[in-house]
């Protein structure tokens, strides 16, 4: 301990407010990227962000990875696929828009947009592309991103609200273009493209003997015909690849332009908020545009006056009396919800003492899940009070 | 141990490990994600790719721990099968290594499941079990058929050959009786909603479903007729004031018709969050698997609440 650490109790507050209409009213915000680790309610972030800003007049669409057929039902549609659908019942002159990403769909897009038909035919039967393009661990990263430009670069929508995937590190989708560079640059690929250009007969035969060593350890741990399909599959990309690479670099860019505003959103429990802590690191490193914090499933208590301490005390005397049984199961409810939203503030504390900077804005805890626009709205509400 | 982002999942599954450590048997507890999830809740620092002691539990009984890397998972898979370290080597320096655990889908959940079967099957020189129980960290509910389904996974890819034969090993021990899986969730719609529709996947693809683990129950502290009065808006709070007031809780805070209001009020938000639970138990149930509730630790999932868990579990008969 230093001698500057501060104490959780009566610590003030340092962080900035986040002023969510700010955000959403600028013209110049194009995108509103929102991330956080999984189970912190970020695709209700999303859309309740999207209702609102289309209620105070924006042009808006709402591009979800999560399949969560709840979501659909609250912005009143049967089912989301990969076209924005209009969402009736907005009030207010805006419009709202939302779809769900389709990962293959969308590979299989760039494939056709970039290869000419007979090569696209090739590569989107290749069984080794079938299988990447619908469960390869970064294919839904990389095709956020791709479906973000593509929304973007259309310019039918004055505001794209987008929520990542809730990948392992909630971070890959950063990373989806330099993996994806590093990959197209790598010795790995030359050497699955060297058949082909050599003619296609005898594997490796021109190439020397370190990677003779390679070629047949690929061969026995992969198996000749796993190889042979990456193989077809990797020279009916080339044509591809260039393509791709662009794209990714240029979403990246989009990401750090200044019309991009980043929400890391996160519940305030520990996890959560050191992944959110991590997520406002990785942000800046990559030089990308932060808005702020949202912390979702906020608990306060309405006697915040009565400690739990205080609480505790009382019903204690009461049991230890035998009277008022019911006064003293309510003091103790009421002690753990003061202990619960003590626990939930020190955490936040946390966070906001490694990060002053940043600005937070908090969600109350709502007794029931969000069902239609009605709840999405008051979300909005919440986020913007 | 599956479970949706948010319910504890890691917690559970290292509490489930010690509990079945308990009484001096032996444990392996695997993370596969790469997130040090395991260390952060022993509080120790960063796991490396060896397994190693983490926590001895109630009566004698070791947890070991193991992070799966599967770069480290495909070297020695590599080594061990086919005897060729310097090959390995060389296929990670050009990348070959990266790609197949980070971009050849289903590659990457097969060395991981691979490596933890080996440590199910792996045998000590008298040839009894290394470990009595291999517990694992699994990928959330939405994933987790696909990351089991090894075989499925790889049939696109590999219809023959090495990577067919050891995912066809990998999903014998899968798909064993010897083997469970089990959810983790709260009393809360979605993750209620995501175990069910996980139950019902697993089920599809004859992967053998065990237990549901519902995590963070509160005490319930007030009586039923309360509970239905106070969730109707029928809560009195003339007795609660009452109470209050014998409780010498008449100063400060606007005194007590204030703090008895603002009581009354948290009671019926109380009992509607109880309704509401009530309805997600139904719903659990109809699934049909056996349930055991964990209770809400008030200071958060720290080691002693760990041996808590633990303790709740084997009370249930979870382990």
């Amino acid at each position: 301990m230093t001698a500057t650490a501060t104490t959780a109790d009566g610590h003030r507050r340092t962080s900035p407010i986040l002023d969510i209409d700010a955000v959403l009213d600028d013209p110049g915000t194009r995108i509103v990227v929102c991330c956080g680790s999984g189970g912190v309610g970020k695709t209700t972030t999303a859309a309740a962000l999207g209702l609102r800003a289309a209620e105070r007049g924006r042009r808006v669409v709402v591009l979800t990875v999560d399949p969560a057929r709840r979501l659909a039902q609250s912005m009143g549609l049967t089912e989301l696929d990969n076209t924005p659908r209009v969402v009736t019942g907005v009030e207010g002159p805006g419009e709202l828009h939302a779809m769900m990403l389709d990962m293959k769909r969308t590979f299989d897009e760039i494939i056709e947009a970039h290869a000419d038909p007979e090569r696209a035919r090739q590569i989107l039967t290749n069984p080794f592309y079938q299988s990447l393009s619908s469960s390869f661990s970064g294919t839904q990263e990389y095709m956020a991103m791709e479906k973000l430009g593509q929304l973007r670069r259309s310019d039918e929508w004055d505001l794209i609200i987008v929520d990542t995937p809730p990948s392992r590190s909630a971070l890959d989708f950063l990373d989806a273009p330099e993996r994806l560079g590093r990959f197209l640059d790598g010795r790995l690929i030359r050497i699955l493209m060297a058949p082909a250009k050599a003619g296609g007969r005898s594997a490796f035969k021109l190439l020397n003997a370190g990677f003779g060593l390679v070629a047949g350890a690929m061969t026995k741990i992969l198996g000749a015909q796993f190889l042979k399909d990456i193989q077809t599959f990797v020279a009916a990309l080339d044509a591809v690849f260039g393509g791709f690479r662009q794209r990714a670099e240029q979403t990246y860019r989009l990401l750090q332009a200044p019309g991009t505003a980043f929400l890391v959103v996160a519940a305030p429990e520990r996890d959560a908020m050191r992944e959110a802590s991590y997520f406002v690191e990785r942000l800046a490193e990559e030089r990308m545009p932060l808005a702020g914090l949202v912390v979702n499933r906020v608990h306060r208590s309405p006697a915040p006056a009565l400690s739990a301490a205080r609480s505790t005390a009382a019903a204690e005397d009461l049991e230890a009396r035998g009277e008022h049984d019911l006064t003293a199961a309510v003091l103790r409810l009421h002690a753990g919800r003061m202990q619960l939203a003590a626990r939930e503030h020190r955490e936040q504390e946390h966070f906001a003492s490694a990060h002053p900077t940043v600005p937070i804005a908090e969600v109350l805890a709502m007794p029931e899940d969000v069902h239609d626009l009605v709840g999405l709205r008051e979300i909005g509400e919440l986020l913007a009070s | 141990m599956t479970g949706k982002g948010g319910t504890g999942k890691t917690t559970v599954a290292a509490a489930l490990a010690l509990a079945l450590a308990a009484g001096g048997r032996k444990v392996l507890l695997v993370e596969v994600e790469g997130r040090q999830g395991i260390a952060q809740v022993f509080d120790t620092p960063p796991l490396p790719y060896e397994e190693r002691k983490i926590a001895v539990a109630p009566d004698g009984g070791d947890v070991y721990a193991l992070a799966i890397d599967p770069e480290e998972a495909m070297l020695e898979y590599v080594e061990m099968f086919y005897g060729m370290r310097r090959a390995g080597k060389a296929l990670n320096k050009i990348g070959l290594v990266d790609f197949a655990t980070t971009i050849a889908p289903g590659l990457r959940d097969v060395l991981v499941t691979g490596k933890t079967s080996e440590a199910v099957r792996r045998r000590d020189k008298s040839g009894r079990r290394a470990y009595d129980a291999v517990v694992m960290d699994a990928p959330p509910t939405g994933r987790i058929t696909r990351f089991l389904n090894v075989t499925a996974e790889v049939a696109g890819l590999a219809r023959i050959g090495p990577v067919k034969n050891h995912a066809d090993l990998v999903r014998g021990v899968v798909a064993s009786p010897e083997t469970a899986v089990h959810f983790v969730t709260l009393l809360e719609e979605m993750p209620v909603q995501e175990t069910l529709d996980g139950v019902e996947s697993l089920r599809e693809a004859k992967l053998p479903v065990g237990g549901v683990f519902i995590n963070m129950v509160r005490p319930e502290l007030l009586p039923a007729a309360v509970l239905e009065a106070a969730a109707e808006g029928g809560f009195d709070p003339g007795e609660l004031a009452l109470g209050l007031k014998a409780a010498g809780l008449a100063d400060g805070g606007g005194g007590v018709p204030s703090i008895a209001g603002a009581l009354a009020a948290e009671v019926k938000e109380h009992a509607l969050r109880t309704v509401l639970e009530q309805r997600e138990r139904r719903s659990l149930a109809e699934a049909g698997t056996p349930r055991y509730e964990l209770p809400l630790l008030p200071e958060g999932a720290d080691l002693a609440g760990l041996y808590e868990l633990a303790e709740a579990m084997r009370a249930q008969g979870a382990a």
